[in-house]
């Protein structure tokens, strides 16, 4: 169960049934069912193919906080998932990451948010971009899902608002 | 003034309400401290040595009269009766109960005010001058920008988690009063010949623990590319910013170790992909925000007032307050005001009482248009004030411990709450202040010092500014005891400089005869009407020390 909530359409669900699993340590034991794998672990687990944009990666990525997502830009066609870990909710590196990733590298797959994935942290997460949320284990996913919504107001733009507030008011200049 | 609209409003009012819901989860035990610590930073609520302190953002130091009596009410209805204005231009409240956090936001809601990112590793309050829209020497009114430059950095969802705290300032004078160089990102605004405005941007610099000044990354910056450069800079920042160690995640501490050309040249790439899309500012929501800002409905005025120029020859009292504590205006016959906070040793540089918090409204609806902004030394500044009205204006003040003539002058002490009240303080700076105003009281001995500052902090942190006084005091910890480092030569403005250490550090009984001691040596070495920081200058620190440490009896 991996205590995930899934924007689609708008509408924000807990999914029950979803198959990916996350291996964070390079050496850990690997189950059965689609993985998500960290990038030196996904790049050494794919084949010539995959890597030259040629066939479909049955593995998802999860992009550690330094990784540059540009270092992946060749990878996006064949990736069926990428994952951004925030080891810490305070590190916000990974936001960062997210806008890039939407917004200059144009991913539109499914963007998860992993690690210390925390209810008051969600709706800054969905602005950049994320549209699925690992909530971190100990805490509800049901509680965490009213943290998706947060404000009705953004001044300036986002992944999922390109233009700023001056752009979308009344009479403004477009 | 800014007035909010529908979106400024229902944003704060959704935070007060969110954030009331926070504090319930952390009451109940459901948000731990560590996962409650950042949202409430994030609402300007610290964790100080007795109590929680609450920091209220006075956006670019500007309050309109009601604004000031709601805190005045905050102050005698949740504190102990008074507040405490910083040099982010906010004011705080140093004894407040969690549990009644979300009625005073409620309270200030209703005034068109907030905490919003007082605190926290965010983007902090916008600042600028306390004289911007009235100084005689403004090349153009910084507020518009400022105002654009807050609502962007309000509630960012990119940038709420960055390394470190980002605070930023803009100046548009000829003279800049915002310590734009000791920011994050300093902007200063100017025209070129064809009537253009443009930003010069200098970003790296601040204080604390390794002071550096700012260093320019650009010139010649349309406005319209404001927003997308400040993005692109905090980009880099939040992306490739230190994060192991928190004295060295400022941005300042990434500029060096990239070197200002290296780091320019990042921003510039980050820059090229995003600045011509939406956010690109338009001459729309440039006017729409400006319109904010007009000037009030100023009277026809001679600029020599007759009633005023009597007074002054009348008044010695009134004389020597003006020639401290008014500035010129650039509307004939009126004047900018400046209350000192710091009248001697009764009370706290900074510190405002309810009752004059009520006092200085009142002044400012009678003889201005109801209008306050708060310098980033800790005072209270009255932006327009007929000249004809300055002598009725000062004996109101006087009467409210408000008229001390002491702007620009030693007393006018920047100083943090320090040992007495913040967890982080290695030594208490409230009572050094106080010592040193004892022993300069005589306040024609302080007049004829002529131009001299003087910044304590009370840890390396420096919410004091020390390193940018004349005269510097830093509080640091020597085997669990507490001592005092002093530096001079430091200034704030374009021509900042960071003050040098004299020698080993003091106990806080020697501080006032040290301060009398560079004094001395100032008034020995002094040239006709030269300002301290110009002595030390021109002498060096060698004469200083020398008398110093030569009274003082400690090995230099």
């Amino acid at each position: 169960m991996n205590n995930l909530i899934r924007l689609s359409a708008g509408q924000a669900r807990v999914v029950a049934d979803d198959p990916w699993q996350w291996l964070c340590e390079p050496d850990q034991a690997r189950p059965v069912g689609p993985l998500i794998l960290p990038l030196p672990a996904w790049l050494a687990r794919q084949d010539e193919a995959t890597l030259a944009g040629r066939r479909f990666s049955l593995d998802g990525l999860c992009l550690a906080p330094d990784d540059e997502v540009e270092r992946i830009a060749a990878y996006l066609p064949v990736l069926p998932l990428i994952a951004i870990e925030f080891p810490s909710f305070r590190d916000g590196r990974g936001y960062s990451q997210a806008y890039l990733l939407r917004t200059r590298l144009g991913w539109t797959g499914e963007l998860r948010a992993l690690g210390d994935v925390l209810r008051d942290q969600l709706s800054h997460m969905r602005q950049c971009g994320f549209d699925t949320f690992a909530v971190r284990e100990d805490k509800s996913a049901e509680d965490a899902l009213k943290g998706l919504a947060g404000m009705s107001v953004l001044y300036g733009r986002s992944a999922i608002e390109p233009r700023p507030l001056f752009r979308r008011r009344g009479g403004a200049g477009t | 003034m800014y007035q909010y609209d529908e979106y400024d409003r229902a944003l704060v009012r959704e935070r007060v309400a969110q954030f009331r819901d926070q504090i319930v989860r952390r009451l109940s035990g459901e948000l731990s401290e560590e996962e409650f610590l950042p949202l409430r930073l994030q609402n300007g609520l610290y964790m100080q040595k007795h109590a929680y302190m609450l920091r209220v953002a006075i956006p670019y130091g500007t309050l309109s009269a009601r604004q000031l009596r709601t805190l005045a009410g905050i102050a005698r209805d949740y504190d102990r009766d008074y507040g405490h204005f910083t040099t982010r231009q906010n004011i705080q409240f140093n004894w407040i109960e969690l549990e009644q956090v979300g009625d005073i936001l409620e309270r200030l809601a209703e005034v068109e005010m907030h905490a919003i990112q007082t605190s926290g590793n965010c983007v902090r309050n916008i600042t600028t001058e306390a004289f911007a829209g009235v100084a005689a020497d403004e090349l153009l009114d910084p507020r518009p920008l400022a105002e654009i430059l807050r609502q962007w950095s309000t509630v960012n969802p990119e940038f709420l988690y960055l390394p470190r705290k980002f605070k930023i300032a803009l100046c548009a004078a000829q003279e800049d009063r915002a310590a734009v160089m000791m920011h994050d990102i300093g902007l200063y605004l100017y025209r070129d010949a064809a009537g253009e405005l443009l930003l010069r941007v200098m970003v790296g610099g601040g204080l604390g623990r390794t002071p550096i000044l700012g260093q320019q990354i650009r010139e010649g910056l349309p406005w319209q590319h404001l927003l997308s450069y400040v993005e692109a800079v905090l980009r880099v920042y939040n992306r490739h910013g230190r994060r192991d160690n928190k004295y060295k995640a400022r941005i300042k501490i990434l500029v060096k170790a990239l070197g200002i050309e290296a780091f320019a040249q990042e921003v510039e790439a980050e820059w090229q992909q995003i600045k011509d899309g939406p956010a690109e500012l338009t001459e729309a929501e440039y006017q729409r925000v400006a319109a904010a800002f007009v000037a009030p409905p100023y009277a026809s005025l001679d600029d020599a007032d007759l009633a005023y120029g009597s007074a002054l020859a009348r008044d010695p009292g009134f004389a020597r307050w003006v020639s401290r504590n008014v500035r010129p205006h650039r509307v004939a016959g009126y004047a900018s005001v400046v209350l000192s906070t710091k009248p001697a040793t009764d009370s706290p540089p900074g510190d405002v009482t309810s009752a004059q918090m009520q006092a200085i409204a009142d002044l400012a609806e009678d003889y201005g248009f109801g209008e306050i902004r708060i310098a980033h030394e800790q005072n209270v500044v009255l932006p327009d004030v007929p000249k004809a009205d300055l002598h009725a204006l000062y004996q109101r003040a006087l009467s409210h411990g408000l008229g001390t003539a002491n702007i620009g002058l030693l007393t006018d002490m920047i100083v943090c709450p320090g040992g007495d009240y913040c967890a982080l303080a290695n030594a208490k700076s409230i009572p050094i202040a106080q010592s040193i105003q004892q022993r300069f009281a005589d306040q024609d001995a302080l007049h004829r010092l002529g131009e001299l500052s003087l910044n304590i902090s009370g840890c390396i942190n420096a919410c004091g500014h020390h390193h940018i006084g004349n005269i510097g005091i830093l509080g640091v910890d020597k085997n669990g005891s507490e001592w005092y480092q002093v530096t001079i030569g430091g200034s704030q403005g374009k021509a900042s400089a960071l003050g040098k250490v004299i020698g080993p550090s003091f106990s806080a009984a020697q501080i006032p005869e040290v301060i009398e001691g560079l004094v001395k040596t100032f008034s020995d070495y002094r040239e006709v009407d030269e300002r301290f920081v110009d002595t030390v200058q021109r002498i060096g620190l060698e004469p200083f020390k020398e008398q110093v440490y030569r009274q003082a009896q400690v090995p230099a």
